[in-house]
């Protein structure tokens, strides 16, 4: 019964392209990383609170640093926790 | 001219009045030595991230000014270290794009940036009173 549009995706075409990783920073022209902006900051940490790496945030050199600067000041201001669990 | 931005948390047991009149001190001493408030944020209550002084929550202020002579800034950090009100503080020197964000956000421009779409009126909303309130602390 499967005619030929069916059977196009019985396997997820997608599935082994690797989307080409960018710096949002650099793409949308954030100049300025605020360290009092928690939610913002979480999305550069993982579950256990520590900094992401720039091989899967992506970022350029130039903005991990200033993401890695922000983060630090909001831990010392409690806004983001040293060490945490289950953070998200 | 320099622009600085000082955070501080405030303790949370201290009356309301108690904790205006914190921040009323370190925005006057700014003034006395011919610093120019550039803003009052009164960013409110906040769970912290950890205890500070076996407290779990705490009041935050974010005081923006400018300043001739950058000198006094350890005098500020003296005085604010020396606060048994003030659990603690942060001071940062704004670059020319630091003063742009804060600038943009005090006109909620920034959150509808990073969600075009999602979310164009809550942002607005939730800037625009915070500002008010502030105005008539002051």
């Amino acid at each position: 019964m499967a005619n030929k549009d069916d059977i196009k995706f019985l396997s997820n075409p997608k599935i082994g392209q690797n989307r080409k990783k960018y710096c949002r920073f650099r793409r949308f022209g954030i100049k300025h990383i605020d360290y009092k902006d928690a939610d913002f900051l979480l999305q550069f940490i993982n579950e256990q609170g520590k900094i992401l790496p720039r091989r899967i945030t992506g970022n350029s050199l130039k903005y991990q640093r200033k993401v890695a600067s922000a983060i630090k000041r909001a831990r010392q201001l409690a806004l983001l926790p040293y060490v945490a669990d289950l953070l998200k | 001219m320099r622009n600085f931005e000082v955070t501080f948390i405030v303790d949370p047991v201290l009356s309301n009045d108690e904790i205006k009149e914190t921040a009323q001190t370190y925005v006057k001493s700014i003034t006395e030595v011919g610093g120019n408030i550039v803003f009052v944020n009164e960013m409110g209550l906040r769970q912290l991230a950890y205890n500070i002084a076996k407290r779990s929550s705490g009041i935050y202020y974010c005081i923006e000014f400018q300043l001739e002579d950058p000198s006094f800034i350890a005098v500020m950090e003296l005085a604010l270290t020396r606060d048994e009100r003030v659990l603690r503080y942060l001071t940062v020197q704004l670059d020319k794009f630091g003063i742009k964000y804060n600038d943009d956000k005090r006109k909620g421009l920034i959150g509808k940036r990073k969600k075009p779409g999602t979310d164009a009126v809550p942002p607005a909303d939730g800037v625009a009173p915070q500002s008010e309130n502030v105005d008539s602390a002051i």
